[in-house]
């Protein structure tokens, strides 16, 4: 195997040829088969940088198949904000032939290749990178001995890492000991020797390639100590927090994961969650705690959510309040349901029949789908309405670390509320809020209410009168106004006015901030406005989209018959706006930052932002800059 | 109802009586044998004497499904079919509430079929009525899972050509842990199998066979007497030691029930099969709770989720 760096005999003590290069951030991508446990290696990471002065960023792509099968796992770590998983990798792991041939193409100029020299042959002589030949296999066998056969290899390659970005040992040894602790002592002993080996692998092969991250000033630390963790599980801490201690659901990737959470923790907190017999009987049981009191939590991902439909007409007209998860995939039908999409915007605002109008919310990353939840759940219990999570699967599977939330401050007490309700008690009064009397509550008058899907009076008889169908139509869209009218702004960066705002929803916030942040540095005004309210939409849009000349959305779906994905033909449709423009994709994948500042260079005049397209950056951890 | 505010209000804890019971007037035909259905039930409550605002009556769609407006109960009118796993919901939600969902054969047999098996192999505790009339009557007389072969209807012109389902024999597939039969020409008996189903500790399901005079004039002739029909009652073992008893039936034993499912028509009425071997989903979650309970010893919500966020430090 002829590689520029042949590695030499084992234990030399060479110190490094240079001192460690500073660099800002890195992006890692680590290429194996799904039962490597290279997702281990990115949640390792991502919990030392919780544990640091480090931010970081994972994107993770699991195979459909079950039984493994080619898994990729990036992370990028590195100082300050880190918003979104990078475009393309400065250092690649590969562990199998496979792994080099699928992303080697993913490599930036100037990165390095660091390949299993026991099953990947590079191209010989491909001055573009570094090529490092590493036994990653042999390398584990021997030092963790031959029983643990190449188990392990996830672990030396972290050790190797370390060594190369100077990471925390101790810290990271820590993580590995809280990791495997429950298990029995060899798997401790065997993780930490091959970490060691990883760590310890002669210095010299490795040349120059030492790193350290920029030391971080200007910025500031909350104080509170970070929690690590991915979407799904925020969003089930998140209803947990909130009060939530119902629930039921139907297997589906990727919001099974939601639901495996639930089941396990809710009764701890003396509540259940029932795995029903399909999505329909899920949102039905659902509903059946709602209506004793007790919102309840229903979810699933496109398929499911369109079985979940009629229901959903219902809980609108009956006024019942209910959470939906919807974790968004490759559609339609099973489509591609590892991947991201966000083209289930439509069918969560306006899918079933009749005017159902709901509460639609998407959360911009991990830490977000926490308050998301807590807001949903507060929204519903307020307007008595049903409300629908919409989350992908990026974010899903992604993992973050954030600032553990102040659980003493915002934690919502459970319970139903079965006070004896007042003799003039309306179960759907047009001029009010509807506030259910759950069974178990007396009502004064003797008169009890039954909650109903057809149009009903105040008392919730069946009606046939045109005009209570009017009243009580309007009164079911303007509780929905009345909201709108209390959601903040939406967050806006960049300048306040000026050529493009971009504007986007649900995870593409990360390449979304960045993008405009390299849009304005050739020195265009432009600004980014974020969407987490999706429906209703925040107020003051529209005066806000005045101030652009272009307004860009960029979202990943179809561009559909007409030219505009999904949100941009909402907001066109809304403020009739013809500066409203779209960006789509459908490949399956997350927004890379160069995607849409090549989107957004389509619309934008500037010859500065066109030569910017063209420049190929050349990887921080380049031999030769 | 608008006169509904006018009468004063039951003194609180008063019996219940069928005046307190009696909601919004049928909408249903004269002579639709729903009205006795509804008659029975008020008897049942007035027998069991639960407190008012602890009995839900709940329903999906059809003519039989309206049954909630009619009965002064905390209730509901769900979706077509889908009324089982709500009421499961319901039931498994709140411990002290006493759950009767009401539904026609199109409702549970047909689009609710799948959740009719799930809800009573769980054994969530609750009471179901099917009011069977062989027909689908509030849209107008099709086929439905239970229309005998040759049946006439609009979808079926020349009658109908797809074997029925035998309700009994799917009740007792489904693994629920009491099924009877009645009829609605039978007040005393439907009362006597739905008190009997009330107070069965798990899925209790009954069906009853009520006539559609509109649609199906005459399906269950051969089971009222009076119109020169059979009316065959199941008698149930008594465990009194005498000859007679061994050929009575034993409501505990389920390949007996289903011989007496697979009778010819019209069949046996009353009490198919009653088991409290199994334990009720209700139970079974509640035990799931105070394990975990006594795992994380009685911790506190904010305990454990912050014992929870401390691990993903
Ligand atoms: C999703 C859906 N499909 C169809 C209908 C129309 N529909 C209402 S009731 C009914 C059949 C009712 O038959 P059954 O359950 O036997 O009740 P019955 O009226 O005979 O008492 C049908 C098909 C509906 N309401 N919803
Ligand atoms: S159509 Fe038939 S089932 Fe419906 S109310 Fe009339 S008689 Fe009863
Ligand atoms: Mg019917």
């Amino acid at each position: 195997m002829v590689s520029p760096n042949t590695p030499e005999t084992p234990g030399g003590a060479a110190a490094p040829s240079a001192a460690p290069r500073s660099i800002h951030d890195v992006v890692i991508r680590l290429a194996g088969n799904s039962q490597d446990g290279i997702q281990s290696i990115g949640g390792f990471l991502a919990r030392l940088a919780g544990r640091t002065d480090q931010d970081v960023m994972t994107y993770m792509t699991i195979p459909s198949t079950i039984s493994g099968g080619p898994s990729i796992f990036q992370v990028r770590m590195g100082t300050g904000d880190i918003l979104s998983a990078g475009d393309r990798a400065d250092m690649l792991v590969a562990f199998y032939q496979h792994s080099y041939d699928a992303h080697i193409g993913s490599l930036r100029p100037g990165g390095v290749l660091l390949y299993d020299s026991d099953h990947v042959k590079p191209v010989e002589g491909d001055h573009r990178f570094t090529q490092v030949s590493v036994p990653i296999t042999s390398g584990t066998v021997e030092a963790v001995g031959g029983a643990g056969k190449d188990k392990g290899k996830n672990i030396y390659i972290l050790g190797l890492i370390a060594r190369i970005f100077d990471l925390d040992v101790t810290k990271l040894a820590t993580l590995i000991k809280e990791r495997f602790g429950g298990k029995s002592e060899d798997v401790v002993r065997n993780a930490m020797l091959a970490f060691d080996a990883g760590f310890a692998w002669p210095q010299n092969n490795l040349r120059d390639l030492f790193y350290r991250f920029e030391a971080v000033d200007g910025v500031v630390s909350s104080g509170r100590p970070q929690i690590t963790l991915d979407g799904n599980s925020a969003i089930a801490y998140g209803l947990l927090a909130a009060g939530v201690r119902h629930g039921a659901g139907y297997p589906i990737t990727p919001w099974s994961s939601i639901m495996e959470i639930l089941r396990t923790e809710l009764p701890k907190y003396g509540g259940i969650f029932v795995q029903c017999e399909d999505e329909i009987a899920s949102i039905s049981t659902a509903l059946g705690f709602s209506y004793t009191g007790q919102l309840a939590i229903t979810g699933s991902s496109g398929p499911g959510l369109s079985l979940k439909m009629e229901a959903l007409g219902w809980a609108t007209m009956a006024e019942m309040p209910l959470i939906v998860v919807n974790v968004q995939r490759g559609g339609p039908s099973t489509g591609m349901p590892t991947n991201v999409e966000q083209s289930d915007l439509l069918q969560a605002i306006y899918g079933s029949h009749g005017d159902a109008p709901r509460v639609v919310l998407s959360p911009k990353n991990v830490e977000d789908c926490f308050y998301t939840a807590m807001e949903a759940c507060r929204i519903a219990r307020e307007y008595s309405t049903p409300v629908i999570i919409l989350t992908d699967q990026a974010v899903s599977t992604r993992i973050e670390a954030f600032d553990e939330p102040d659980l003493p401050s915002i934690m919502v007490k459970p319970g139903a509320d079965l006070s004896p309700r007042p003799a003039d008690f309306k179960p759907y009064p047009v001029n009010a809020l509807t506030r259910h009397a759950p069974p178990g509550s007396v009502v004064g008058s003797g008169k009890y209410p039954t909650v109903t899907g057809l149009e009903h009076d105040e008392l919730g008889h069946p009606t046939g009168s045109s005009k209570l169908h009017t009243q009580m139509t309007a009164k079911r869209r303007d509780k929905i106004k009345q909201l709108a009218a209390t959601l903040p702004a939406p967050e806006l960066s960049g300048d306040s006015g000026g050529e493009a705002l971009l504007v986007t929803w649900g995870s593409n916030w990360g390449p979304g901030r960045e993008a405009i942040a390299r849009v304005r540095k050739v020195g265009i005004k432009a600004g980014h406005l974020h969407l987490r309210h999706i429906n209703p939409f925040p107020p003051g849009l529209a005066a806000t989209f005045a101030r652009y000349h272009k307004v860009i959305v960029a979202e990943i779906n179809d561009e559909g018959l007409y030219g505009y994905g999904q949100l941009a033909m909402m907001l066109r449709a809304a403020y009739a706006n013809p500066a409203i423009e779209s960006i789509t994709k459908t490949d399956g994948l997350t927004f890379k930052v160069s995607e849409i500042v090549s989107g957004i260079s389509k619309h934008v005049e500037s010859q500065a932002l066109d030569a910017s397209l063209g420049v190929s950056r050349r990887s921080p951890l380049a031999v030769q800059p | 109802m608008s006169t509904a505010l006018a009468t004063p209000p039951p003194a609180p804890g008063a019996p219940l009586t069928k005046k307190i019971l009696t909601a919004d007037h049928p909408t249903w035909c004269p002579g639709c044998g729903d009205f006795a259905v509804l008659a029975s039930f008020y008897r049942v409550l007035e027998k069991l004497q639960y407190p008012h605002e602890k009995i839900v009556t709940f329903a999906g769609i059809g003519c039989s499904s309206r049954f909630p407006y009619f009965v002064n109960t905390h209730g509901g009118h769900y979706i077509h079919g889908r009324a089982l796993p709500f009421a499961a919901g319901i039931s498994l939600g709140n411990e002290d509430l006493h759950v009767f969902v009401f539904g026609g054969d199109g409702d549970g047999f047909s689009i609710g079929g799948n959740h009719l098996v799930h809800t009573a192999r769980k054994n969530v505790n609750l009471t179901y009525v099917i009011m069977d009339n062989s027909v689908y009557g509030l849209t107008k007389k099709q086929t439905s899972p239970t229309s005998p072969i040759g049946f006439k209807t609009k979808t079926d012109p020349t009658g109908a050509i797809d074997q029925p389902i035998n309700p009994m024999r799917t009740l007792l597939n489904t693994g629920a842990t009491f099924v009877a039969r009645s009829h609605a020409t039978q007040v005393n008996h439907m009362v006597e199998m739905m008190t009997r189903a009330a107070k069965h500790q798990g899925f209790s399901v009954v069906e009853i066979l009520s006539e559609c005079v509109e649609f199906y004039a005459g399906a269950f002739d051969s089971s009222i007497p009076r119109k020169g029909g059979t009316w065959t009652l199941i008698q149930e073992k008594k465990n009194d030691g005498t000859p007679e008893d061994a050929a009575r039936h034993d409501v505990t034993d389920e390949v007996a029930a289903f011989k007496l499912a697979g009778q010819a028509w019209p069949g046996s009425f009353g009490v198919f099969y009653e088991s409290n071997a199994r334990k009720t989903k209700n139970v079974l979650e509640a035990e799931l709770v105070a394990k975990a309970r006594e795992r994380t010893k009685n911790a506190t919500d904010l305990q454990l989720l912050q014992s929870t966020f401390s691990k993903m430090r």
